[in-house]
């Protein structure tokens, strides 16, 4: 590899593009498209009496209206579940078009097409639905007491009672020397994508062909679930991802009724159809994430070193179970983090409420798991008199104990093992780059200025690159230009940099002449989506290995060309050359047009490779037996578990007593995700995932009320952060190279998120001293916390080499 | 997300305005910078069937700073306003508050006009029109009228104004002399409407002592309203005067709502801390003021 890219802070080469406006999203394609607008549910658990769509009927520009009563075959059967589990024993799914019952607000009911949005939604407003009202749930309490079931059929509103154990937990408690046992909250939060949710589908008659494009994370499976449900042949079906603005989870759920609907609408009217969500949409219609009521007992001995660690999560997943139950998996098993937990068992009860259903956003259940582990670190540190850096020090796994093996199994039905780590070297990073010890000083300062400060810490581990695969394929152009696709799907992250960082390195090619595509199913097919942090160890490792196998083919072609060995010869700057000998070398581009024998020339470049352009070897055929024509190559990465990225935040608070104003002044982040492919882009995304942390914990909640009305629908009232609330973040890296696939790589893309919650409710129990137990927290929550008799725990002074 | 039908009318002169709203009746409304408005219109929340836009009307944004005070008119935006320093010398509340005015791309569409004439009471030019004792004109195709600020403000978003009517300007009275004044918010996220914000003016006798304490402040009753808490301070020396104890004097005098965002208790605390500390400093510029 003499073109050295990997590792490199390329910039990002999409920036341009996307900055000036020339990006292309879903709103930018089929400006003639007729438009869709949806009757949603206005009731949180409502039966549906009568639907009378005259009034409509008479507005100009009306096309089409569609009820349940309208679907037919697969459209009328229930959405997929998604991920099935055995511990997922009462799925439940709602219908593309509510059929009897609504669960949550928001459902779509009836669709209505016309031929703008304006009309659309003229037409909807006059759509009378009679609806009979149904007892709500809202919330786990509700949900475990089960006074009213969301389902008729699961009268305890229990989906799945997810179980994960190493050890016989009840007897380590009780042999335990300490032992603390409490509750806690965390809320609902969600992805929030700048852009939301939206399909254009065009349907070719002549040829019988549908042609999707999508704001999603999975074209590939949006494709296949297209075709089951509308019947249509594969091969048939294009689905494309083009720009999309965010994802962030909540567009890995699919398909979305939209999904199908907006296509089927297409076919029957013969004309394109789109589909833009808007705000309220989004807020009322797509997932949300993060609510759980944990009850949390452990053990532990003298030290603070933990014995034992019994958790059980009443986990709220909303009305619907279409995505299974990663996201309790996630909790379960993520929970423990970089802690060495002899004993453990997790108990999640994932249960349905009348609320938006709840699939994986950003972090996906390690939040939340996070949040238990690091509490009652904090916890045991109050009760021991410990620093809290220094037991997790005691509680850490050492270096010398990857892999790891914890008995159970990951979210990717692979065992959950650690692949490799050194988590004393995340604390000790962080200790300097927060100047732990200096924290008594800046305490002290602070009060000068009437202020309480405060800090805390988190850590994790996040199992990244889960399989089952992903693929790419690379081909080199007769004009010297590489191809890269790979079917896994961008939402701004930076893979068109990165995977073309990875090529070029492989190739030995100017980044420059590298053009990737991605999320495109005409390009490549086979493909599982982007999400759980997995673009750049699954899909980079497919790129680098198809971009070898196609340096590898390039090299054979040259060799013979060059008289030369292909192991003397080198690629560099798009020239083959062989290795010390100044001018014998052949540009690629050129290899690339010998390597597809031809017959016509079609142009100047193409002469060379006719028949009768020069001398050949008559005594084989012009394509080798087993060889194919063209310099292109397809290739897979499949993992054989996922890799585990872990970190350390710090988060410094300063609290004003009296408005009990929140500011987060200082946050620090250590961060090991392996080999870094590009350290600009991971501080991108650990910035990005640290805004969506602070968001979570001091601004965004879902405040439904007890109908189950989202309160907050809009971004007046959902207090997502903007950059003035966010701080800058002080970033270390760690590189600790994952064994398990040939670039050495971890993910990144979610760990910013996962700690925030956990590490900035320590910060404000350290400024206040009194106990979080729940988030997030405003400063009107903080007042009343104040007011009340809670909790009020020790305040211990942060320091190092504290005694035991 | 898209506005019901409505129709659209863009007025050359403020005649042909008032000539159109009293053609169209109720359902016409006035558009001026449309932050407000606009986003009411595409969620449906409001419906008027014909949108007045006054943009194109000419004389009516303008800044005329004078010795009694600064007159405001219907088009000027908030960032104007935010910008002139001739307004900001005779009435330094005006810069002030406007600064808190949500944020800039709304500041440079929004009017300071428009948005008194909206009568959020979680506007911040609402409680500067109260507190400095202003004014607004109103046309009507009778003529036009000055209506002071105690009988504008009916209630939360419900003014004096009915029928065909454009406020065309608002006045805003100058600064007193040995005055300072100060003005503070509490708000979830930068920018956003405030859970409280307070807006003061402190006035000192010759002998520097504090003569009169004023507050008005925002996101806290139904409409502006202005206190007095001289009775707290009076007759003190700025350095010795007990600001917190008019603070006190603030919360007995008001009577907050609880929201998603706030508790009442809560609103209560900050017109406390804001009360105090913003007639703290008001009274520090007083007393540079009266040097």
């Amino acid at each position: 590899m003499t073109t050295k890219l990997f590792g490199e802070p390329v910039r990002r080469r999409e920036d341009a593009r996307l900055i000036v406006g020339a990006g292309r999203y879903l709103d930018d394609i089929g400006a003639d498209a007729y438009a869709a607008a949806f009757v949603r549910s206005p009731y949180a658990h409502a039966r549906v009496v009568d639907i009378d769509v005259s009034p409509a009927l008479d507005v100009d520009g009306l096309l089409a209206v569609y009820t349940y009563e309208d679907l037919t075959g697969p459209m009328a059967e229930p959405l997929p579940v998604l991920i099935p589990h055995p511990q997922l024993t009462h799925a439940r799914t709602g219908y593309t078009l509510v059929r009897d019952v609504a669960h949550h607000v928001g459902e779509a009911v009836v669709m209505v097409v016309a031929v703008d949005r304006y009309v659309a939604e003229d037409a909807a407003a006059l759509i009378e639905v009679t609806w009979e009202e149904l007892p709500v749930v809202v919330g786990v309490d509700a949900a475990e007491a089960a006074v009213h079931a969301v389902h008729p059929d699961v009268p305890d509103n229990v989906a799945a009672r997810h179980h994960q154990e190493r050890g016989d937990v009840e007897a380590a408690l009780a042999a335990s020397a300490h032992t603390l046992s409490f509750t806690q909250y965390f809320e609902r939060s969600a992805s929030m994508p700048m852009e939301g949710k939206g399909v254009h589908a065009r349907w070719d008659a002549d040829d019988s062909a549908l042609r999707v494009h999508s704001s999603t994370q999975a074209s590939t499976s949006v494709r296949a679930a297209i075709a089951a449900k509308l019947e249509l042949s594969l091969e048939k079906v294009e689905v494309i991802a083009p720009d999309v603005g965010g994802g962030f989870g909540v567009k890995i759920m699919h398909p979305w009724p939209e999904e199908l609907l907006v296509p089927m609408a297409a076919i029957k009217l013969g004309h394109e159809v789109k589909w833009v969500e808007d705000r309220r949409e989004h807020f009322i219609s797509s997932a949300h994430e993060r609510q759980q009521r944990q009850e949390v007992a452990v053990g532990y001995d003298d030290d603070g070193r933990i014995t034992a660690l019994d958790v059980l999560v009443w986990h709220d997943n909303g009305a619907y179970t279409n995505y299974g139950i990663i996201v309790p998996i996630n909790t379960a098993t993520q929970l423990c983090g970089p802690y060495d937990v002899p004993v453990y068992r997790a108990r999640v009860n994932s249960v349905y409420t009348n609320t938006v259903l709840v699939t994986p956003y950003r972090g996906a259940g390690r939040p939340q798991g996070t949040f238990v582990m690091e509490r009652t670190m904090d916890r045991i540190a109050q009760e021991r008199g410990l620093d809290r850096l220094e037991v997790r020090r005691r509680n850490l796994i050492q270096n010398d104990q990857f892999p790891y093996d914890w008995g159970m199994t990951f979210q990717d039905g692979r065992p959950l093992v650690y692949d490799s780590g050194n988590y004393p070297g995340l604390v000790d990073k962080l200790e300097a780059l927060v100047d732990w010890p200096g924290l008594e000083t800046r305490r002290a300062e602070a009060a000068t200025r009437g202020k309480l400060l405060g800090a805390g810490m988190a850590m994790y581990v996040e199992g990244t690159g889960p399989g089952p695969y992903e693929g790419a394929h690379v081909e080199v152009l007769g004009s010297g230009k590489v191809l890269v696709s790979t079917g896994l799907t961008s939402q701004g992250q930076g893979h068109e940099t990165v995977f073309a960082q990875l090529a070029a390195s492989e190739l030995g090619v100017p980044l420059e002449d590298v053009e990737v595509t991605t999320g495109d199913t005409r390009r490549f097919g086979y493909a599982v989506g982007t999400f759980a942090s997995r673009a750049a160890v699954v899909s980079g490792n497919a790129v680098a290995l198809a971009a070898k196998g196609v340096r590898e083919k390039a090299l054979r072609i040259a060799a013979e060309l060059l008289e030369a060995d292909p192991g003397d010869l080198e690629i560099d700057e798009g020239l083959v050359q062989v290795k010390g000998t100044p001018g014998a070398s052949i540009p690629l581009r050129t290899v690339a047009v010998l390597s597809n024998p031809l017959r016509y020339a079609f142009d100047e470049a193409a002469r060379q490779a006719t028949q009768f352009a020069g001398p050949g070897d008559d005594s084989k055929p012009p394509i080798a037996v087993g060889d194919s024509p063209g310099l292109e190559y397809t290739d897979y990465y499949s993992p054989l578990r996922s890799t585990f990225a872990a970190g350390a935040h710090a988060a410094v608070v300063e609290i004003d007593p009296a408005t009990w104003e929140i500011d987060v002044v200082q946050y620090a982040v250590v961060h090991d995700c392996g080999n870094v492919v590009n350290p600009m882009i991971v501080e991108g995304q650990v910035q990005g995932g640290v805004a969506q942390g602070v968001g979570g914990a001091l601004y965004e909640r879902m405040a439904y009320d007890r109908d189950g009305q989202l309160q907050n629908a809009s971004f007046m009232d959902f207090l997502m952060p903007y950059a003035s609330e966010v701080p800058d973040v002080d970033i270390d890296h760690q590189e600790t190279p994952s064994p398990l696939n040939p670039l050495g790589i971890k993910g990144a893309g979610e760990a910013g998120v996962i700690p925030g919650s956990a590490a900035i409710a320590s910060a404000i129990e350290d400024a206040v001293g009194r106990r979080i137990a729940a988030m997030p927290i405003s400063p009107t929550e903080l007042y009343d916390l104040m007011r009340s008799d809670g909790e009020q725990v020790p305040r211990l002074p942060t320091a190092t080499g504290v005694p035991a | 997300m898209k506005p019901a039908p409505f129709a659209y009318a863009d007025p050359r002169t403020l005649d042909e305005a008032l000539a159109v709203l009293s053609e169209e009746g109720e359902g016409a409304k006035v558009l001026a910078g449309g932050q407000s408005l606009l986003p009411l219109l595409n969620m449906r929340l409001a419906a008027p069937t014909t949108l007045v836009d006054i943009n194109r009307v000419p004389g009516l944004d303008r800044i005329e700073a004078g010795e009694a005070g600064v007159r405001v008119g219907a088009l000027v935006r908030h960032a104007a306003l935010l910008r002139s320093a001739e307004a900001s010398a005779v009435q330094p509340l005006l810069a002030r508050a406007t600064a808190n005015v949500a944020h800039p791309a709304i500041r440079n569409r929004g009017t300071t006009v428009g948005s008194i004439a909206h009568a959020d009471p979680s506007g911040e030019m609402t409680a500067v029109l109260a507190l400095t004792g202003g004014s607004v004109t109103v046309a009507t195709p009778d003529g036009s009228s000055s209506v002071d600020w105690a009988d504008f403000f009916l209630g939360p978003l419900e003014t004096a104004v009915h029928g065909p009517a454009v406020v065309t300007s608002a006045f805003f009275p100058a600064l007193a002399p040995r005055s300072g004044t100060a003005f503070a918010e509490v708000s979830r996220r930068k920018g956003d409407y405030a859970v409280c914000g307070t807006g003061v003016v402190v006035t000192l006798d010759e002998d520097r002592r504090v003569a009169s304490a004023r507050v008005a402040h925002i996101s806290v009753g139904l409409v502006p309203e202005v206190h007095d808490l001289t009775d707290a301070v009076a007759g003190r020396p700025v350095d010795t005067a007990d600001w917190a104890a008019a603070g006190a004097m603030a919360q007995g005098l008001v009577d907050p709502d609880g929201d998603l965002h706030a508790s009442a208790d809560y609103r209560r605390l900050l017109v406390g801390a804001l009360t105090t500390r913003t007639l703290a400093s008001a009274a520090a510029e007083a007393l540079e003021r009266s040097a």
